[in-house]
């Protein structure tokens, strides 16, 4: 009997600190803890937050029919809380019947034009951005739970390759920077581990909401390197690595960054 | 008569993008100057400050006390006169793969083996002939 209770407890204790040396090996740093306690602060309070203005237009375009089918996303999707809940984790993935990934921005556009009978809102627009950031908003605090199957795994790897190959008249590439040199400081400005967490991310610098897209061209233009254009499927490419190097790693939409 | 400058604006442009002049190297170093004269150690520093043109201090720090911001990517460039000779310094800056293959730092006059450049850019090199012997003047007179 106390043999048992013994083993029990011992079995319990090494769980516990498996879970915690796991919990310590995983160094990897959110943008949010690159920044100073100032914009930390602002992120978390959702009164002081600008993105929370978007979330709250996404919420009102939620509910707003639109289209030849006169339909709202609420119509179909119901409570968003419920029905959203956790989507954004597993973003870009292929919808059922499509041949090749998305972004969740990709996916909202495909309601729009299938389900709702209404034009395509092009990239950046604020209606696209709210909605987006509303949808992505419902997974806050959750684990980055990216899918796997043979499509979106080829996908993933032509994004890694982009990642690591260097590019530019500057020459440099993702990796560079983001691997080799994150946590070092670029004419001052700490280079943050690239994760994906927080986007549509609230940027101090745009005064304005924006897509992983827009940080992406930021730095591709940094280093003198053509940008694709911004339905190009080479970001969903990079956004499918992006994932998995964080997977794990919770949402925080909407972000706020320098 | 109007039309002469303008010409003469669009030839220099194009001398600008052409293919840069073949540097000659001697082992580590190119010993003589790229144009044969000089450079201005005065706007050589100007460039090694400037984020736009040089973007020497996103990766160096340096003794440029006005530029707040500058980088850790990269050994400081106090004393870099002291430690390298001019011909060295040159090459460093001409073509740093030269010295280590696997160099982060940019060649600064060389328009070869890049990929996806922006097409603002393409073909050229990101110092001119003139602005690198301004840049290796200006690092001779780092001395520690
Ligand atoms: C020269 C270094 C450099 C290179 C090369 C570079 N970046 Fe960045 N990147 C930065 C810096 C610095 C920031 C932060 C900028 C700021 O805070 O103002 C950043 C920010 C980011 C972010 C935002 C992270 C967040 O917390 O929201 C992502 C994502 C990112 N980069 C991805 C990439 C990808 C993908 C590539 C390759 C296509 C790339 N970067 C190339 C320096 C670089
Ligand atoms: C006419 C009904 C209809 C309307 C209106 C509609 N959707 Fe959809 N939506 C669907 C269907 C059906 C799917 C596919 C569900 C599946 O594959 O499991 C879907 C899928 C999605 C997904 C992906 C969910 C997942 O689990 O991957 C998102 C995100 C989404 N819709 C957002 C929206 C938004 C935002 C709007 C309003 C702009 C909208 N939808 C309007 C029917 C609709
Ligand atoms: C993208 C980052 C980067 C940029 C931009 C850059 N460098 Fe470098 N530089 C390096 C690194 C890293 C080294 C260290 C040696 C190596 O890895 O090749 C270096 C080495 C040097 C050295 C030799 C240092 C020593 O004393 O050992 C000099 C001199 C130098 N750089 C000058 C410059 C100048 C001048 C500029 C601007 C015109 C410049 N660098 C721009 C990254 C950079």
């Amino acid at each position: 009997m106390t043999a048992r209770l013994l083993a029990f407890g011992l079995a319990l204790v090494f769980a516990a600190s498996y879970a915690a040396a796991q919990a310590g090996a995983d160094k990897r740093r959110s943008g949010y803890q690159d920044m100073g306690e100032a914009l930390q602060k602002m992120q978390d309070d959702d009164t002081a937050n600008p993105g929370m203005l978007f979330v709250q237009l996404g919420g009102q375009l939620w509910a707003k029919p639109a289209g030849a089918e006169n339909k709202s996303c609420a119509d179909c999707h119901g409570v968003a809380a419920d029905s959203m809940k956790g989507v954004a984790t597993r973003y870009p993935a292929i919808p059922q019947g499509a041949d090749r990934p998305v972004d969740l921005e990709g996916r909202i556009n495909m309601c729009r034009t299938e389900n709702q009978k209404a034009e395509r809102l092009p990239p950046e627009n604020r209606d696209l951005l709210s909605l987006e950031a509303y949808v992505a908003h419902q997974s806050r605090g959750m684990p980055i739970a990216p899918p796997y199957g043979p499509v979106v795994d080829a996908f993933r790897a032509q994004g890694e390759g982009i990642y690591r190959r260097r590019q530019g008249q500057l020459n440099l590439s993702c990796a560079i920077c983001h691997d080799d040199n994150a946590g070092k400081k670029l004419a001052g400005i700490v280079i943050p581990e690239a994760h994906p967490t927080g986007y549509p991310i609230y940027r101090l610098e745009w005064q304005a909401l924006g897509s992983l897209k827009r940080r992406l061209r930021n730095c591709l233009v940094g280093i003198r390197a053509e940008a694709w254009s911004l339905d190009a499927p080479e970001y969903v490419a990079l956004e499918l690595y992006l994932m998995e190097r964080a997977k794990g790693m919770k949402l925080e939409t909407p972000a706020v960054r320098p | 008569m109007r039309i002469l400058p303008v010409l003469a604006l669009l030839l220099g442009a194009q001398a600008a993008a052409a293919q840069p002049v073949t540097p000659q190297i001697v082992d580590d170093a190119i010993p003589t100057s790229l144009t044969g004269r000089p450079g201005d150690a005065a706007r050589g520093r100007a460039i090694v400050a400037s984020r736009s043109t040089g973007l020497c201090l996103l990766c160096h720090s340096g003794p440029i006390a006005e530029e707040r911001f500058q980088g850790d990517l990269a050994p400081s460039l106090a004393g870099a006169g002291s430690r390298w000779s001019e011909g060295q310094l040159r090459l460093r800056i001409v073509d740093g793969t030269r010295l280590n293959a696997d160099t982060i730092m940019p060649a600064y006059y060389r328009t070869g083996g890049l990929q996806r450049v922006a097409r603002a850019f393409d073909g050229k090199t990101i110092l001119s002939a003139e602005q690198v012997e301004d840049v290796v003047a200006y690092l001779v007179t780092l001395k520690d």
